[in-house]
């Protein structure tokens, strides 16, 4: 019988599975960070222990200060990383602390320590753990009550999703990355396109994608209501996790590699939906509403309700309500006063050279702040000398945190701010009490900051070229 | 440990509104508190509430005291993991969300708190939300039955077994899970030997 990658990855972790179809899965990795608080009392309050220190990471991000670490910090953040603090000490965890080099966005340091691998189970109390499927791994976010299940049992109960292919066939145009081909997705088929399904992307534009690129489109499956996003390992998965710290070495490694080939869909395998897409047809895209799904190819207009179908037309109207624009105008020209460039769906070296590109020799037109992934990028930037080009046009350097995607550390925009924003949620309030957010690649949002406005970036690259 | 319900009768309001994403249940600078102090306040707080934290008295869940069953449109609960969400709403005293669509992990989320994610066909939605209005009433949901029923119209809800189990029995998967220790070791040994790459390396 075919199967698919996720079949493979699913029956590699299967310990039982229940009369209602529900599985239990053993958990290779769980990551928590200071958001991991409930699932820590929860297991204080049973009196339970750590199934697993040896498969369990901390790190400090949801909270991590961008600025001033050294100046102190308001006390209910501080409390925070100091309950992490405390909780994985009492537990023997490892933590990978402000201070550590090894810190950063828990999605970026997963790939980057060699913690993430290709064929494993990858649990984490973060939405966005679909990110390192980018590895072939089977990777899903969960809630408090799941956390504390799997640090107690390192194990996790779950029904086996459907299986959904995205093919996505030919050359990406200059100047559009992963991320606009996950918001162009999403949306054509919805932020619930993909509910219930496990997405696997394939296909030569997905191929051709570095793995910076293939984390911020599996990253962003959330978006597009899956669960879990993967893509099948290959020579350049195994290229980027070779000689990473945590990956295997030695007769490990062969071992790996020998098991991590057998990991991707047989050709005849049977996907409950599959959805086309052509490369070529992909522009940069932007979203002009509040939820990832209301986005357009940055050359368009804002969509008028009158001409959505029902179920998006009035959600429509409160978005642009919200928004403050109004339907059918050009989204291009949409004056910005901010950007934002970092995030576990953005901030990844090639996410900050690429910002760079458009930004060198140019001055930015509105403020803006550069958080880093991680600490590791952060060093690897300032070696390549991209902190300069941000800090000449006049943009922000920082330290690396969930910082303006999430607003918990204090990093927010000002009700009624309009903020070009390399993130995944454009929700409501998600950077700030009334804040705007129009998602968009890091190179659109170094566009959007040199020009003041929403931008074609592909312009901005023709005049450098020519 | 939870308890377990099959029937509740409450106080339920239409919510009319797609996409009421995480960050609209709970925006996240309240999410450094801890539970024992109680989430119920921050339930939908920035769409709840004034600058000044005053209560907006035309928004559904403000029309009177005690209301338990939501009514609302698709996607409810997109978006993050934060459990803090259901926190919220079930720390407000919500029991059931009636919705044509849930956000995956949400919805796993609030039949781990005893919140039923009842799922609802989209006419019928809208059919519960026209005999509701812009008021509050009782409507009656049975787990057993998967059913909502307000006065003669009885409506049914869809729900995944295991859940419909869980949410009757108010059981923790904690517990259930030790029950399989032997299994689970079983598979950890086996693993162990036959895809040790798999356990982190040693650091240098």
């Amino acid at each position: 019988m075919p199967a698919t990658l996720l079949d493979r990855l699913w029956s590699a972790h299967e310990i039982l599975q229940r009369d209602d179809g529900t599985s239990l899965l053993w958990v290779d990795r769980h990551l928590v960070h200071e958001g991991s608080h409930h699932a820590f009392a929860n297991l204080a309050a049973r009196g339970a222990s750590v199934s697993a220190p040896s498969l369990t990471f901390g790190v400090v991000d949801h909270y991590a200060p961008t600025r001033n670490r050294d100046r102190g910090m308001p006390p209910q953040i501080s409390r925070m990383i100091e309950t992490l603090r405390t909780n994985t000490k009492q537990h023997g965890l490892q933590l990978f602390d402000l201070d550590d080099p090894r810190q950063g966005i828990v999605h970026v340091i997963g790939p980057e320590q060699g913690l993430t691998l290709p064929g494993l189970l990858i649990n984490c109390g973060d939405s966005h753990t679909s990110t390192h499927g980018a590895f072939g791994a089977l990777a899903f976010g969960i809630g408090a009550t799941q956390v504390a299940h799997v640090l107690a049992t390192q194990t996790i109960w779950q029904r086996k999703p459907l299986a959904m292919r995205i093919m996505v066939e030919g050359t990406l145009g200059p100047g559009v990355t992963a991320k606009d081909i996950a918001l162009n997705w999403i949306a054509t088929l919805g932020t619930g396109g993909a509910q219930g399904h496990a997405v696997e992307y394939a296909g030569s534009a997905i191929t051709g994608l570095s793995m910076e690129g293939r984390m911020t489109l599996c990253n962003l499956s959330i978006e597009g209501g899956a669960r879990f996003g993967m893509i099948a390992p290959d020579e350049t998965t195994m290229a980027y996790v070779k000689g990473r710290p945590f990956a295997p070495r030695g007769d490990a490694w062969e071992k790996a590699v020998e098991a991590w080939a057998t990991l991707k869909s047989d050709d005849q395998a049977e996907f409950a939906r599959t959805a086309h897409f052509d490369a070529a047809d992909i522009a940069p895209t932007v979203t002009w509403g509040t939820s990832p799904e209301q986005a357009v190819p940055v050359n368009a207009s804002i969509p008028d309700p009158a001409h959505l179908p029902d179920q998006r037309a009035e959600a429509a109207k409160t978005a642009l309500d919200y928004m403050g624009l109004s339907a059918g105008q050009p989204i291009a020209g949409t004056p910005v006063d901010q950007v934002f460039i970092g995030s576990c769906t953005n901030g990844r070296i090639e996410d900050l050279r690429a910002a760079s590109a458009v930004l060198a020799g140019r001055r930015a037109k509105v403020p803006g702040l550069v958080s880093p992934g991680s600490a590791r990028v952060k060093a690897q930037a300032e070696q390549e000398g991209l902190d300069r080009i941000f800090t000449e046009a006049g943009l922000e350097w920082a330290e690396s945190g969930c910082s303006l995607c999430v607003g918990m550390n204090g990093d927010v925009v000002a009700p009624g701010e309009r903020c070009a924003s390399s993130t995944n949620r454009n929700f409501r309030g998600r950077q700030g009490r009334g804040a705007r957010t129009h998602l968009m690649s890091p190179a659109m949002v170094a566009a959007a900051a040199v020009t003041g406005q929403i931008s074609d970036v592909r312009q901005l690259l023709d005049r450098r070229a020519a | 440990m939870m308890a377990g319900w099959t029937r509740h009768k409450g106080r339920t309001v239409v919510l009319p509104l797609d996409h009421v994403d995480t960050d609209q249940l709970i925006p996240a600078r309240f999410m450094s508190v801890p539970r024992s102090e109680g989430y119920g306040d921050y339930l939908l707080h920035d769409l709840r509430r004034d600058e000044t934290g005053d209560l907006h008295p035309a928004f559904p869940l403000n029309r009177e005291d005690g209301i338990s069953i939501l009514v609302a449109g698709h996607h409810f609960g997109t978006g993050s993991s934060r459990e803090a969400a259901v926190y919220a709403l079930v720390d407000a005293g919500i029991r059931a969300v009636v919705a044509p669509s849930f956000g995956d992990i949400f919805a796993g989320n609030a039949v781990n708190n005893g919140l039923l994610p009842a799922r609802i066909d989209p006419e019928h939605a809208a059919l519960l939300a026209e005999l509701l209005g812009d008021g509050a009433a009782d409507t009656h949901i049975d787990l057993e039955r998967r059913q909502i029923a307000h006065g003669e119209t009885v409506l049914p809800f869809e729900l995944d077994e295991s859940w419909r189990t869980k949410l009757i029995n108010g059981w923790d998967d904690i517990d259930l899970t030790l029950q399989h220790a032997a299994a689970i070791d079983r598979f950890r040994n086996n693993r162990s030997q036959t895809a040790s790459w798999a356990w982190p390396a040693a650091a240098d």
